[in-house]
């Protein structure tokens, strides 16, 4: 396979890659060099490539990105704003590079019952068995060039193993804080449910600075048997930046997995989520917002595939467009001729606040049995007149009453966080951009 | 009830108004006065709902003839939302779900717009709570209403208890109950009516917008007002609505035609 000349600064992104440290994970540094094969094997995608048809990721191929290579020296006070009370415990990188120091530690019973939160470098040899059986096995994170540019540089991601019929109340917290101009990150994080446990993660990326950078991150769930993992995503990248993401998910039976992710930042973001419903009776949720403005762009590619019978998936997408920022929106179901009984819905919902303000959404239906419900639906528009009268026969103005239906529009879906005082901050995230008086 | 010396609230004179070119209100003329609640019945069509949200200013109809004067103003000169904070409330007959804001919210929203407009103090979180649970008593609503989204996934019973709630909050010279009795079950029904009563003084207006007599059951109207066709037929007490409930709306029109015959 040639190599395209437009994939040079992404193989310029391999620089460094080979002053990793070997791992002690056979499995580790046979990925990392498959995965640096496949990068010089693949070609950055274009708009002449279905999937990223709408998506034009030519400005990022413009810079020359370096990895991190150690923690910048921040401290507490520097970043503990992002904190969130209810997580007790975290794992903090900066620019892609574990911070021990900001991270905290598992509570002692729980680290005794068998829960390992920590960075994969630092996984201790009883759990080496686990990871080399659920690390990277996903064919989507494989053939795709930013997926396996993440893989070449796995690393010290995040590791989270919650033991059969553990549950871990309090919400874990993985915080990705960008603080560099030009610096390549690329996140991984690694969470196995064993059967019966459960357990919420937040997946959070921040920045300190309004840089450019690339966030370039890698997510796996593999969920056992009636498991039960909450997941929340918060995209908040720097209005400069790139973010791709790649989210993997395996559902064995019975499980559930119970997904928001919100998309505020970056200049251009793209998230992929990958879900196979690969047990009877297992349940996925996967609701999302993009609220973006000037001239972001926002992707959203979703694929939800049933393999087996009685799975039940459902999805809300909502994006609220501002200036001329484009969103996009890809809801790919699939239902295996095997996966009778299936249930699934899909909404797409998009608010346009401007004549410039752009949205492409294609939901994609393959369906191959034939005793299924599914039900999916897009819709494109601006405010309804018949809410702004409602509101304004109760005495509220015009602007109020379009500030608020916005407002709502986005809460609709941060209402569906599971964690407090995150969802509060976020509701005012939402407040504030859809004010416009 | 009808008082001596109450004023006129609102004056309705040769009132058309059209949807999509297609004329509506044919000429509508009705008084209001203080304390009276008045019943507009009519059949599905008759230009009823139309005339409840004209008067509450939807831009969805045109004003084509006539005049409206609420307490000496010209109604038109105001927005919807000047109509509200002035004391006109329209109860929907198919209120609106608004998903991600919490009815508590709303609910403070519209109160301290009004209390703003009447130079009042706004109510902060706490206090608003106080008020607004004494309130939900009334109406035998449970407190969980507060927090749940406004309207959303509300049954048809709570959905109109929620209106007469926000009436109730608003304190409105006018109240136009836009088919409030549909979908009720006959404990909401009477709770929704209930609700209505108490609210109704000597200082305000009360119009009951209904296809049905049931709602009359409970809510004794001073007029009864039929329509037919964009225009108000006939006029009567309250027996008016059981006469119509005995014999059905065409009863009106054929003594109608007949009258004019003779």
């Amino acid at each position: 396979m040639s190599v395209g000349t437009d994939s040079k600064s992404l193989k310029g992104m391999l620089k460094g890659q080979s002053q990793l440290p070997i791992s002690p994970l056979e499995r580790i540094n046979q990925l990392r060099s498959n995965a640096v094969n496949r990068v010089n094997a693949l070609n950055l995608p274009t708009k002449h490539d279905e999937e990223w048809r709408f998506t034009d990721i030519s400005p990022l191929t413009k810079i020359s990105f370096q990895s991190a290579r150690e923690a910048s020296p921040l401290k507490d006070s520097d970043v503990e704003h992002f904190y969130l009370t209810e997580a007790v415990t975290r794992l903090v990188f900066i620019d892609g590079v574990y911070a021990p120091h900001l991270s905290t530690q598992i509570a002692e019973p729980f680290k005794k019952s068998g829960v390992v939160i920590s960075s994969l470098a630092a996984a201790s040899p009883e759990n080496l068995a686990t990871i080399e059986s659920h690390l990277g096995y996903n064919t989507e994170l494989q053939d795709n060039i930013f997926a396996a540019l993440n893989t070449s540089f796995l690393h010290e991601g995040a590791l989270i193993i919650v033991p059969q019929n553990i549950s871990v109340e309090a919400p874990i917290h993985l915080l990705f804080i960008a603080t560099q101009k030009e610096v390549s990150s690329h996140p991984r994080c690694l969470f196995i449910a064993e059967p019966n446990s459960s357990a919420t993660v937040i997946e959070d990326y921040v920045t300190l600075r309004e840089e450019t950078y690339i966030t370039n991150a890698v997510t796996e769930f593999v969920l056992a048997d009636s498991a039960h993992v909450n997941h929340v995503r918060i995209q908040r990248d720097s209005k400069e930046a790139f973010h791709i993401a790649n989210c993997s998910v395996s559902l064995a039976q019975n499980s559930n997995y119970q997904s928001v992710s919100i998309a505020f930042g970056a200049r251009i973001s793209r998230y992929n989520l990958n879900v196979l419903l690969k047990g009877e009776g297992a349940e996925c949720t996967a609701d999302g917002l993009a609220l973006i403005s000037n001239r972001q762009l926002a992707d959203t590619h979703a694929c939800i595939d049933h393999i087996k019978p009685h799975c039940t998936s459902h999805q809300l997408h909502k994006c609220i467009i501002d200036d001329a920022a484009h969103a996009v929106f890809n809801g790919k179901i699939i239902v295996r001729p095997d996966a009778q009984l299936t249930n699934s819905t899909q909404s797409n919902r998009n608010l346009l606040l401007t004549s410039k303000a752009r949205i492409d959404t294609k939901p994609q239906l393959e369906i191959f049995a034939d005793d299924v419900k599914c039900a999916h639906g897009a819709t494109i528009g601006q405010l309804d007149n018949e809410e702004i009268f409602y509101l304004k026969s109760r005495g509220l103005s015009e602007v109020t009453a379009r500030d608020l239906l916005t407002y709502a529009f986005g809460a609709e879906v941060i209402e569906r966080i599971p964690v407090a005082s995150l969802k509060l901050r976020l509701e005012q995230v939402v407040h504030k951009q859809t004010q416009r008086d | 009830m009808i008082y001596q010396d109450s004023k006129i609230l609102l004056e309705v004179r040769g009132l058309c108004a059209t949807v999509n070119n297609s004329e509506i209100l044919k000429g509508i003329d009705l008084t209001i006065k203080s304390g009276e609640i008045h019943a507009i019945m009519g059949t599905n069509g008759s230009g009823k709902s139309t005339l409840a949200k004209v008067l509450a200013g939807h831009t969805d109809y045109e004003i084509t003839g006539g005049t409206v004067d609420f307490e000496g103003k010209n109604l038109f000169d105001l927005e919807p939302e000047e109509r509200a904070r002035a004391g006109i409330f329209l109860g929907f007959q198919y209120p609106i779900e608004i998903p991600g804001v919490a009815n508590n919210q709303f609910l403070r929203l519209a109160f301290n717009t009004a209390q703003v407009q009447q130079n009042k103090d706004e109510l902060d979180p706490l206090e608003f709570d106080d008020l607004v649970r004494e309130k939900m008593k009334l109406l035998e609503m449970n407190p969980d209403f507060l927090d749940r989204s406004v309207n959303e996934n509300f049954s048809g019973g709570e959905k109109k208890r929620n209106e007469i709630l926000q009436m109730s909050l608003l304190d409105p010279k006018i109240a136009i109950l836009d088919e409030t009795d549909s979908g009720l079950d006959i404990d909401a029904l009477r709770i929704v009516s209930n609700g209505v009563n108490q609210l109704a003084n000597k200082d305000n207006a009360t119009i009951l917008v209904t296809h049905y007599q049931r709602m009359l059951n409970y809510i004794v109207p001073d007029y009864v007002h039929v329509m037919e066709s964009g225009r108000i037929v006939k006029t009567g007490g309250k027996q008016l609505a059981l006469d119509l409930e005995k014999h059905g709306y065409d009863w009106v029109t054929i003594e109608k035609t007949a009258a004019v015959g003779a």
